[in-house]
């Protein structure tokens, strides 16, 4: 059983403000992705999610766990990671056209600059800026500039693509559009993404798989919620799909009060549940089971941890 | 009526001008129907016209006459003023290159490492205040040659606002557009080049323009001191022969070729100003 991306144990850890203990921001993070795969990442904010993000990228250290894509460990950036920063990170002396075509040169080196232009010109057109590629990004709408982003990341062809809330900032208008023309540059592409979002509809009609993360610190990614709606989607069509308030109520009521009862109830059962290296996320499926899913799964939770209580010897709190 | 505030502010500047002007040669005129003279100013003879200020009028004529052959050469004590600006220019822009060639390489590396920060301060600290005259001394000591020393002065004089600037640029690049480099697997120099240099690029350009001004303000001191030629040696060559129209004029033209370095360093910044 080979994955694309596997994420093993993983957790980051601050010295806590009055520098005697740690503040743990997540742990036991242990998740899969496929090649092919779009992922959508929920959690409160707060939740460690862009610090994960920027552990798989190589741009922040884990902890502890470990990283490995394509059977390779992660450690460092590389531009098999293409990343999409919250707030857009284009280089703001450079023209549209330039901040695609700084990628596409740090990609492939070897091309000249006519090969540069026209391939970062396709992509460009594929997020429809065509007619503003030399503009500064201090020219165009805040929408207009994550196209950009967009274009420069899906331009450099990395193996996985990292976005971090990358519409977080956009009114709902603006974010549509965009979302739907990140579905078609994904199709074009079939890349591997791996997304940040705030936003359940957004994540239902992007995604594959979507992580749930409990409240921090001491987060988990606790489920994985297949959605089983079949593509094409589009923003009208996907919510009469039968599956879709299933889906989303499921969703919802874990932002709502699974995701902070599960980390009450790890931190009542005290320091040592805290180390459970192999808590894989709780596959769900709301398409297809009926009701009573949350407390189902609230039970099997406890149940297992309490199990696990059991096995340990006496408590190494750290 | 005029509508555009250019066009009204250049209307009240040249009216000051003219006021300012109109004042002036009044008042360095001698009174028209002036008393007997004294003994004192009897003996003087004819120097009462140079014991006054000398009008406008005057320092405009000898502008004229300067400026028609600014490059005339005759002998070490009376060279146009076009030479001698041209020797100050040299001075201070030889002194000013190696300056920010030394000032933007240490600048960098005290930028991006918080250790040579921390260890380099302090002797920056300590260097910063100390006024570029007070170089000269040693300067002329070690150096031997007085030509060198005014360069070394300049040299001095124009390196901290660079350094600082440079290292305060560098330094505070935005996180983001490092790790943008970085997760397109840029080498450092590439990553100096591409990324941190043009985003501390206005940063640098102001500490460069506030150098190069620096440098004009203290070229003249020097020269003043070490001689020979320059406009600094200039003022004070006609000062000793109490020519003080010609000191007016090459006040005058100490400012305008002042004026004429800030713009071009302006135009510069403007060219590698970006908005965020
Ligand atoms: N240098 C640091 N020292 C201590 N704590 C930190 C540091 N950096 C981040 N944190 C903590 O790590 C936690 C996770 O931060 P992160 O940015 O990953 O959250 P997030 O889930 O992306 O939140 P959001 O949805 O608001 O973007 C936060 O609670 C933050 O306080
Ligand atoms: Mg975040």
């Amino acid at each position: 059983m080979k994955h694309f991306l596997q994420v093993q144990g993983l957790a980051k850890r601050y010295p806590s403000p009055d520098g005697k203990g740690r503040l743990t921001v997540f742990e036991d993070a242990n998740f899969t992705v496929e090649k092919g795969e779009f992922v959508c990442v929920i959690g409160h904010s707060g939740c460690g999610k862009s610090t994960i993000l920027n552990i798989l990228a190589g741009l922040d250290e884990a902890s502890a766990g470990t990283v490995i894509m394509n059977g390779k460990e992660v450690a460092g950036p590389s531009l098999q990671r293409g990343v999409v920063f919250q707030n857009y990170s284009l280089l703001p002396w450079l023209s549209a056209l330039n901040n695609v075509a700084f990628g596409v040169r740090a990609r492939w080196p070897e091309w000249n600059k006519w090969q540069v232009t026209e391939h970062s010109m396709k992509f460009l057109e594929l997020v429809s800026l065509k007619d503003a590629i030399n503009r500064k990004p201090a020219q165009l709408s805040g929408g207009m500039r994550q196209r950009v982003s967009i274009a420069r990341a899906f331009a450099t062809q990395p193996q996985l693509l990292l976005l971090d809330e990358p519409f977080g900032a956009l009114d709902a208008l603006t974010r549509g559009v965009i979302q739907e023309e990140l579905l078609k540059i994904w199709h074009e592409t079939k890349q591997t993404v791996f997304m940040i979002t705030h936003d359940v509809d957004e994540a239902i009609l992007l995604s594959d798989r979507v992580l749930l993360m409990t409240n921090g610190p001491h987060a988990r990614v606790a489920e994985s919620v297949k959605i089983a709606i079949p593509r094409p989607r589009d923003r009208n069509s996907v919510i009469h799909h039968p599956a879709y308030y299933r889906i989303r109520n499921h969703l919802v009521e874990f932002l709502l009060s699974r995701s902070r009862e599960l980390t009450d109830h790890a931190a009542r059962s005290g320091e040592n549940m805290n180390t459970d290296p192999a808590a894989i996320p709780l596959e769900v499926d709301p398409s297809l089971e009926n009701s009573g899913i949350p407390d189902l799964a609230l039970k099997r939770r406890t149940a297992r941890a309490q199990v696990i209580d059991h096995l340990k010897p006496t408590s190494t709190s750290a | 009526m005029l509508r555009s505030l250019n066009a009204r502010a250049t209307v009240v500047s040249l009216l000051f001008l003219a006021v300012l002007l109109g004042l002036w040669e009044i008042n360095s005129h001698a009174p028209a129907a002036s008393s007997a003279k004294s003994e004192y100013e009897l003996l003087m003879g004819g120097a009462e016209q140079e014991t006054r200020v000398p009008p406008p009028s005057a320092v405009i004529e000898r502008a004229v006459e300067e400026l028609s052959d600014p490059f005339y050469d005759a002998g070490p004590n009376d060279k146009g003023i076009g030479i001698q600006l041209a020797y100050s220019i040299y001075r201070v822009l030889s002194g000013y290159f190696m300056a920010a060639l030394v000032a933007i390489l240490c600048g960098f590396l005290i930028g991006m490492s918080p250790l040579m920060y921390k260890s380099l301060n302090p002797y920056i600290q300590v260097l910063r205040p100390i006024s570029p005259l007070a170089w000269m001394p040693l300067a002329l000591f070690i150096i031997k040659d007085s030509e060198a020393s005014a360069i070394f002065v300049i040299f001095i004089c124009s390196i901290w606002p660079m350094l600082i600037n440079t290292a305060f640029g560098v330094a505070s690049v935005r996180k983001d557009w490092v790790n943008v480099a970085r997760t397109h697997e840029l080498s450092p120099w590439r990553t100096a080049f591409t990324v941190i240099l043009p985003a501390a690029a206005p940063t640098i350009l102001t500490g460069m323009r506030i150098s190069i001004g620096i440098a004009w303000l203290v070229i003249v001191a020097a020269e003043m001191l070490v001689g020979g030629t320059g406009i600094g040696y200039y003022v004070w060559n006609e000062w000793n022969n109490l020519d003080l129209t010609s000191v007016i004029f090459s006040i005058l033209m100490i400012g305008v070729v002042g004026m004429l370095l800030d713009m071009a360093l302006s135009a510069v910044t403007r060219l590698v100003r970006y908005q965020e």
